[in-house]
């Protein structure tokens, strides 16, 4: 008996010490496998910095030139690893640095753990330095937010944090701490979090809905698929193609479901949404069931709603509960996670393969080449295009680059013509529209996956909102490779108000820097380009670059994304020019 | 599904949470819904807060709010009612002078008639409480308006629904997984 207790006992000492909550939460990052954090240090935060600086050999801080640069770059890291991506700011001006990521994080389902410091508890609304109501602003764009004012709850609020940002629809997680409890010592031991008791990550998939939209498809005659980032999350890229091959459906995908099933395929038509392929934009009006995929049907993919597929049956895989009749009522809902709930249909499919059906397709597209794809990839007019640049891109990579891009006309055109072989390539804003996440982001990128290529692609105006994160390429030797499609124009706006404000270009026209000089002060190789012949060799001096790369390539100023909806108008209304 | 707007009464159980509050009140906000009244307080299960909140508005909306608010990682479940749904309460406390006690003998009257019940007397004013629809709580208020009242006020309503809500059944499979 004796040494039963003796041998208990030291048991209970190995698994508890007695540490600083500051050296806590370094020791929960550990655990949770993180490897790689993005940050920017000050007052309420640095006896975290001080543990991180003892523990740099478990935890590499990326010092980034601004919280928000911070924050993209943890997304980054987390949309091409499937990782929780990690930032961490000090209270006041550092934690409000990091809304726009997290607003970003939330509406595309990054998951996500920001940690910010806090003044010490007793100053909590005293208006003290540097303090900020960061709960209060966080909570309407957190997937769940939570103040720690004790050392003896960061063990478990980290845990639950972790789990929460990344399971079910993940999310981002904001958790505050007192610079208090940073200081405090406590027995720490660590447990990950499994499960929160009023929390239903994935929703039960009832077998009767995948048996119903078995037969539906089984009936179709001309079904299509829209999938979206779901399948990515959940990794479901197999199981989709599966389903896509046996069934003959052909498929489209949003912006944020792009690379899950790769470019060259078949069955894979393009891109939904305002600019969008033609073919599945006007097909969505005259398909027969209309098969949706962890997408959410956003405002941009669907035009106006009372003209969106109402001829169709409509089939919604969805994790989260509160997708489903949000914009477009559902005629079955299969509730559960994309992968699990593709796995359970699959069998169920009668092979197909709906030849006429997806023939249409091919012809509409045919359209689209002529009409628009054709002047984009070979262009026969002096100026370059920005689709031209995407074509050498994907020449030059074989289609395996991870593209990181920013918010505009060039977002858009990467979208539509980059090559994606290897799913998880695409990293954008969709939902929030960032201006200014891809330089960041792309950071994050290449330090999650050092093999990969990963190719930044900003407009002139993006680039210049989180340009000093080229810092933070320099410092941490990130090969990243920096492409500036270079108009002269906030292009996105200006096609805008040259479509619908009669051409009034208010406040879009850039007078730009000279952006190599800039490169090169942060000791980044550049190059512009501005005549065709000089595109293909810079692009390949860029690819065969070991280091980071800038290059500026000059577009046609004025040049416009078509296809094109209208704001407000049918997916049918799609504009060709 | 009922596109007619009409009353709702929205019960929520919820972890006993600071920031939540405000992450619901914000649900409402955000999509310009006006809160008529809410109410928290402890549910039947121990540590189970319940929230009650009455909304004017449509199913098709109230449903997608139900889910919104569902999603809310410490809401364990939200359900919404029509008024024959549930049994509901409001509850108001009058505040008047003391002398028209004396001196309006139709207050004694009124008193008796609504079934109020009168919390305090002394000598400058008492205090009247009246629980029960929204409606009689007006009619009294008009009735007593006429003498002067001091201080009114309206409790948020407080309801229980006709159907069983099965959230201890929840919890306790929750906690057998």
């Amino acid at each position: 008996m004796e040494t039963q207790t003796i041998t208990k006992s030291q048991e209970i000492k190995q698994i508890t010490e007695r540490i600083s909550g500051s050296e806590a939460i370094v020791r929960c990052l550990i655990e949770e496998g993180v490897d790689i954090i993005y940050g920017y240090p000050g007052g309420a935060i640095m006896p975290v910095y001080d543990e991180l600086f003892k523990f740099q050999d478990k935890i590499h801080h990326v010092l980034t030139r601004h919280e928000q640069g911070a924050t993209h770059a943890a997304q980054g890291y987390a949309r091409i690893s499937g990782k929780v991506g990690v930032a961490i700011a000090t209270s006041g001006p550092g934690a409000t640095n990091l809304i726009t990521g997290i607003a970003d994080a939330q509406i595309d389902s990054t998951p996500m753990v920001c940690i910010t410091g806090q003044v010490a508890s007793h100053l909590l609304g005293s208006d003290a330095f540097q303090e900020t109501d960061i709960i209060g602003i966080s909570s309407p764009i957190t997937k769940w937010n939570c103040q720690v004012t004790k050392a003896e709850d960061i063990p478990s609020v980290i845990a639950k944090a972790f789990y929460i940002a990344k399971s079910g629809r993940p999310g981002p997680v904001l958790i505050d701490i007192t610079k208090d409890a940073q200081f405090s010592h406590f027995d720490f031991s660590y447990e990950k979090c499994t499960k929160v008791r009023s929390y239903n990550p994935i929703p039960k998939t009832d077998i009767q809905t995948v048996e119903e939209a078995a037969k539906l498809i089984n009936q179709a005659k001309k079904p299509m698929i829209v999938w979206g980032q779901g399948v990515i999350l959940s990794k479901a890229e197999k199981q989709l193609k599966a389903v896509v091959e046996k069934a003959g459906i052909p498929a489209a995908w949003t912006i944020l479901g792009a690379s899950a099933i790769p470019t060259s395929h078949p069955l894979n038509v393009g891109m939904v949404g305002m600019h969008g392929n033609y073919a599945p934009n006007i097909l969505t009006n005259q398909c027969d069931v209309l098969i949706a995929i962890g997408m959410r049907f956003d405002d941009r993919v669907t035009g106006s709603l009372n003209t969106y597929a109402k001829q169709a049956k409509i089939i919604h895989f969805e994790i989260d509960p509160a997708e489903v009749d949000k914009n477009v009522k559902t005629d079955i809902a299969v509730l559960g996670d994309a992968k699990a709930s593709l796995e359970m249909l699959l069998p169920l499919l009668k092979e197909n393969s709906h030849s006429d059906w997806h023939q249409k397709f091919k012809d509409l597209y045919a359209i689209e080449y002529e009409k628009v794809i054709k002047h984009d990839l070979y262009p026969t007019k002096e100026g370059l295009t920005m689709g031209e640049v995407l074509k050498e891109i994907n020449l030059q990579s074989n289609g395996n680059a991870a593209i990181v891009t920013d918010v505009g006309q060039h977002q858009m055109i990467a979208c539509r013509y980059a090559d994606f072989n290897i799913t998880k390539s695409n990293i954008t804003s969709g939902g929030l529209g960032t201006m200014g996440f891809g330089l960041p982001a792309a950071i994050g990128a290449k330090m999650a996956a050092p093999d990969r290529e990963v190719v930044s692609i900003s407009g002139d105006g993006g680039y210049q909102m989180t340009i000093q994160e080229l810092g933070t390429i320099f410092q941490q030797k990130a090969a990243v490779k920096i492409v500036v499609l270079n108009n002269d124009f906030l292009g996105m706006v200006r096609q805008w108000q040259q479509l619908f404000f009669e051409k009034r270009y208010a406040s879009t026209e850039m007078v730009n820097p000279n952006f190599v000089a800039i490169a090169e002060g942060y000791y980044i190789k550049g190059k512009k380009v501005t005549k065709r012949e000089e595109l293909a060799p810079a692009v390949a001096e860029m690819m065969a670059s070991k280091d980071a790369y800038f290059l500026e390539v000059c577009v046609e100023k004025e040049d416009n994304v078509f296809p094109m909806i209208p704001s407000g108008a049918s997916v049918s209304d799609i504009r060709l020019e | 599904m009922n596109t007619e707007e009409q009353l709702y009464t929205v019960s929520i159980y919820t972890e006993n949470n600071i920031g939540l509050l405000n992450r619901i009140s914000a649900i409402f906000q955000r999509r310009h819904i006006n809160i008529e009244s809410l109410n928290t307080s402890p549910s039947e299960i121990e540590g189970v807060s319940r929230f009650t909140i009455v909304v004017y508005m449509d199913e098709v909306g109230m449903k997608k709010i139900i889910g919104q608010i569902d999603k809310q990682v410490e809401v364990i479940k939200a359900f919404y009612h029509t008024e024959e749904e549930t049994i509901y309460q409001v509850s108001g406390l009058f505040k008047i002078k003391s002398d028209l006690l004396f001196e309006e003998r139709q207050i004694q009257n009124i008193i008796k008639e609504s079934n109020a019940r009168i919390v305090t007397v002394n000598k400058d004013f008492f205090v009247l409480e009246k629980s029960g629809k929204r409606e009689e709580l007006k009619d009294l208020y008009e009735k007593l308006s006429v003498f002067g009242i001091m201080q009114y006020t309206r409790s948020g309503r407080i309801a229980v629904t006709k159907d069983e809500m099965k959230i201890s059944k929840m919890l306790q499979a929750f906690n057998n997984n």
